[in-house]
């Protein structure tokens, strides 16, 4: 299901990472297929978050391999998974974090700008991009004065600009209340199948998640009920007696 | 769920055939289980045997003569009334997911066969499903809003559902435990 017995775009294979004593990933694998949008859920802490953060090359594992398009993203230096994340990989977090002295279309041109675009292009497209996330009317606004929602989707404008095949999406909505969530999330899934980009999104919440093709739930750093997963992570936090365990091999 | 108060209100719009009031139920609810038109007669005759409507006259239209009906003055009072009537919130805590859970963490404790953590999993997985298709179709280009509306309340309850098996799942060691210990 996941990658349609193809290659897979982008796959993180037994990913361990740990921010001092705290183990955030304990072997979690996942594959992304070209144009497929999927949805990283779980608990706080259940290691999500870094998931989305390996596999977008912002941090790099302790242990395991990040293949995007037969790169290994865990291996490169900070300048490479750089130049990937302002030309193949777009970002967005829970806010816009645009930049605030610029107008939204300074904002959205200006990776356009850096991947070498002329002005009077990266103007062009950046408007083509706000026009499909209707926010056309915002164009001679500094982000302060947008609404969340608005920024949110700025943000988005700003991400999928470049071309990007993949947009990595962390908690998008998160401080978005429900109308203005479900304008993002629509606004980013018809663009993205549009253009064919694929989609990691991280969140908590179900609604969101349900925008998604596919879900992939964490739990203490693993993946629950991968294939292959199953029996490692299954019922690891659920229950550590015995009697779960041991009735859940009875049952299959 | 009061059929009888929602024939009424879409009467409120005017006299109707029983076969329009099928079709505007339909449009109005549309995730809604379709009302049979044997109900929509049913209930016509119900109302009018209580005052609450009555015929308005027939057309024929060169087809099969059909009724028309209105609401009566009754049925305006006995309408509005139903509007303003809170809904008291549920008092009993019965559902299906609930029950199964707390039964099957029983007769797991008792060393029977039944994984309860087992059938949150897949309980989620199939509310997932339902939720990423509710999703589609209320986000597809031209969605009218009734459907959205429909969409949203199924949704929001799935949810619900889907947050009580999260946190229920984190929870089913200790429930294991109280009822080993009991």
């Amino acid at each position: 299901m996941s990658t349609h017995g193809g290659t897979p775009l982008l796959a993180a294979r037994e990913l361990y990472k740990s921010y001092g004593r705290a183990e955030a990933l304990r072997g979690a694998s996942v594959e992304l297929a070209e144009g497929e949008i999927l949805a990283l859920t779980g608990a706080s802490g259940s290691g999500k978050s870094t998931l989305l953060h390996c596999l977008a090359g912002i941090v790099r594992p302790d242990d395991g391999a990040v293949v995007y398009d037969r790169r290994r993203v865990d291996r490169m230096s900070e300048d490479e998974r750089s130049l990937l994340r302002r030309t193949e990989f777009g970002v967005v977090f829970q806010f816009a974090q645009l930049i605030p002295e610029l107008t939204v279309l300074d904002n959205v041109s200006l990776p356009l700008l850096l991947a070498g675009a002329s002005r009077p292009d990266a103007h062009a497209k950046a408007g083509e991009w706000l026009e499909r996330f209707g926010a056309l009317g915002q164009v001679t606004a500094r982000p302060g004065q947008l609404s969340g929602g608005q920024a949110q989707r700025v943000a988005l404008a700003r991400a999928l600009a470049t071309g990007a095949r993949i947009v990595f999406a962390d908690e998008p909505t998160g401080a978005l209340d429900s109308l203005a969530a479900e304008q993002t999330m629509t606004a980013l899934v018809h663009a993205a199948r549009e253009t064919g980009t694929a989609v990691v999104l991280v969140t908590h919440d179900a609604q969101v998640a349900a925008y998604a093709d596919r879900e992939v739930q964490l739990r203490d750093g693993k993946v629950v009920g991968a294939p292959g997963f199953a029996p490692v992570s299954a019922s690891a936090s659920v229950s550590a007696s015995a009697s779960a365990s041991a009735s859940e091999e009875e049952r299959a | 769920m009061s059929t009888r108060h929602i024939v009424l209100g879409l009467l409120a719009a005017g006299p109707s055939h029983g076969y329009d009031l099928k079709r505007r139920h339909d449009e109005r609810f549309p995730q809604a289980r379709p009302l049979a038109y044997g109900q929509v007669y049913t209930t016509l005759q119900r109302l009018v045997r209580d005052g609450l409507a009555e015929v308005d006259g027939t057309d024929a239209d060169g087809g099969p003569e059909r009724t028309r009906y209105r609401a009566t003055d009754k049925g305006s009072v006995e309408l509005a009334q139903w509007l303003g009537e809170i809904t008291p919130p549920a008092p009993f805590v019965t559902n299906e997911i609930f029950a199964k859970v707390v039964v099957a963490t029983l007769v797991a404790a008792s060393g029977e066969s039944a994984d309860p953590a087992a059938y949150l999993r897949e309980q989620r997985a199939a509310h997932m499903a339902r939720m990423r298709e509710l999703t589609a179709l209320k986000t597809a280009p031209g969605t009218d809003l009734a459907t959205v509306l429909s969409a949203d309340y199924a949704l929001n309850h799935l949810d619900a559902d889907l947050r009580w098996m999260n946190t229920t799942a984190g929870r089913l060691a200790a429930l294991t435990e109280e009822i080993n210990t009991a």
